[in-house]
């Protein structure tokens, strides 16, 4: 359904060297399914949704939705179909607007009818209620505001979503809460994700499929099963999965 | 004698409808060894920490039964003795280098700062701020001595913050989220560092998580902190027979790389607890 094909993204700026974020990185996303991508800080993981929805420039290759090249810049029609989750919803939420002025956006910009009980629809879907309508961002807990930052991805009916690491501004506890959201959403609408973490355990509990990168680069794909048999078949993916179990004493002296 | 005892600490912030209490009444006493505190944000184990180094921002006040280091009572102290020991005999290592370094300052000089309060200094306070650079593994300690916060990458500004607060070689450090910012694999670097210096020179250490897995693997023991309270203290390697449904459920609702529970369970939380 969604594929990226050689992907590179190069930020340059005057007086600097070029920064090329993202280097040729290629995966291909079925419809329906949760599509993970693992990487440390700088690698590239973010950009790649960045670049997919068009907040990041393309310099190279091709990301094409249903075969079709995505236009530059990106169509309100793509939106309608393509939605992201950011990172921080203690930043992602404008802090003077309502929930409702939140989720009534999307819905102006795209021309929707019956405003109110999308809202209101959305606001039950996520968990929240019709009760929230009207708090301000200030007035919510951080698994709250995540809410809402999916209801407002979700309340254009979306086939996509892309997750940009949801859940780990969150508390455990709450993760978990946030986690089976997502989840459910996925079963019930048939949802697409496209989901970036740097927690293997919430990528292997989320996602089929996943994809390490690291500099920018891919390092390797693999399966959720291949991911728990321990079947990786890099250096740098075996690093992270011995790092995901915690602190090891025995380990060799650095 | 232990290192540190707290008995009934108590942090009270004022509000509009008088003062809340977000410590309740917490105790433990701390050898040479690896206490973890765990809990999630708002529990009060940051808090529990600052105020062991008296540095509870005001208008909040801590008051304790008993809050006494190495033998010395810390309550009441005045703020020539807190200089004293700050830096020298304790200190904490803050969350996030970017917040917690000065962005106008060298380095080195920042490194140096707290050797030339206790009284080291000229080319002495150099070559030891030097050598702890080397201690927390930068590879290249004259470049990052004269480099700035800005120049370094976040890892590297958690080192440079470690070997700040160890330079001076005090007998308790307070890690407060070290590696929260970091990524995982760096993660294990940074708490190799620590272990290896907590062992060489028998410091204690008190290192606050949210991380109750990564906590466990790292700590001799640990304290589960819920709504200003100790609900659970135990062993680490115990954690897995942990019985307040608490600790429990915490560990409970965290993926597994192998498990797969769906929905995951999450936690109920009972008024009781905050009891």
């Amino acid at each position: 359904m969604l594929k990226i094909d050689g992907l590179e993204v190069t930020f340059s700026r005057a007086g600097a060297d070029p920064v090329r974020a993202v280097r040729g990185v290629s995966f291909e996303v079925a419809q329906g399914e949760s599509y993970g991508i693992v990487g440390e800080s700088g690698s590239g993981k973010s950009t790649v949704l960045r670049a997919i929805c068009g907040l990041a420039p393309t310099t190279g290759g091709q990301i094409t939705l249903e075969g079709t090249p995505l236009p530059a810049p990106r169509s309100p029609a793509f939106y309608r179909r393509v939605q992201m989750v950011f990172q921080d919803p203690y930043a992602s939420l404008h802090p003077r607007h309502t929930v409702d002025t939140v989720l009534s956006e999307p819905l102006a910009i795209q021309g929707f009818e019956r405003r109110e009980a999308r809202i209101e629809a959305a606001l039950t879907d996520v968990g929240l209620g019709p009760d929230f309508r009207f708090r301000y961002p200030h007035q919510l807990s951080g698994g709250q505001r995540q809410r809402v930052a999916v209801a407002r991805a979700l309340i254009l009916e979306p086939q996509i979503l892309l997750l940009d690491e949801p859940t780990s501004a969150l508390d455990a506890s709450i993760q978990a809460e946030v986690l089976n959201l997502l989840d459910r959403l996925r079963a019930e609408r048939g949802l697409t994700y496209v989901m970036v973490s740097h927690d293997l355990a919430v990528i292997s509990h989320m996602c089929e499929r996943l994809l390490v990168m690291q500099h920018g680069q891919a390092v390797e794909e693999l399966s959720r099963e291949a991911l728990r048999a321990r079947a990786a078949s890099t250096d740098y993916t075996r690093r992270l999965l011995k790092a995901s179990v915690g602190y090891t004493r025995e380990d060799a002296p650095a | 004698m232990n290192l540190l005892d707290v008995e009934d600490l108590r942090i009270s912030f004022p509000t509009r409808n008088g003062p809340t209490e977000v410590v309740r009444g917490v105790s433990f006493s701390l050898g040479r060894e690896r206490l973890g505190i765990v809990g999630e944000s708002g529990s009060g184990k940051s808090q529990t920490g600052r105020a062991i180094l008296g540095l509870t921002p005001p208008p909040g006040e801590a008051r304790a039964a008993r809050l006494s280091f190495d033998g010395i009572d810390l309550r009441g102290l005045a703020p020539r003795d807190w200089r004293g020991l700050r830096g020298k005999r304790m200190s904490m290592v803050m969350q996030d280098p970017k917040f917690s370094l000065n962005p106008v300052m060298p380095v080195g000089q920042q490194v140096m700062e707290g050797l030339r309060t206790h009284g080291t200094r000229g080319t002495a306070a150099r070559k030891a701020a030097l050598d702890m650079l080397e201690a927390v593994q930068i590879r290249d300690p004259e470049r990052v001595f004269r480099a700035y916060p800005h120049e370094l990458s976040g890892g590297m500004g958690q080192r440079v913050m470690i070997a700040m607060m160890l330079v001076c070689q005090p007998d308790l450090l307070i890690a407060d989220e070290p590696t929260s910012a970091l990524d995982v694999t760096i993660q294990i670097e940074v708490l190799r560092i620590l272990d290896r210096l907590v062992g060489e020179r028998g410091m204690g250490l008190i290192f606050i998580s949210h991380d109750l897995r990564l906590v466990s693997s790292f700590c001799d023991r640990v304290l589960v902190m819920y709504a200003g309270r100790v609900v659970e203290e135990l062993r680490a390697a115990d954690l897995a027979a942990a019985k307040h449904p608490y600790t429990q459920g915490l560990l409970n609702c965290l993926p597994q790389i192998d498990g797969d529970r769906r929905p995951l369970p999450t936690l109920a939380r009972d008024a009781g607890w905050a009891e």
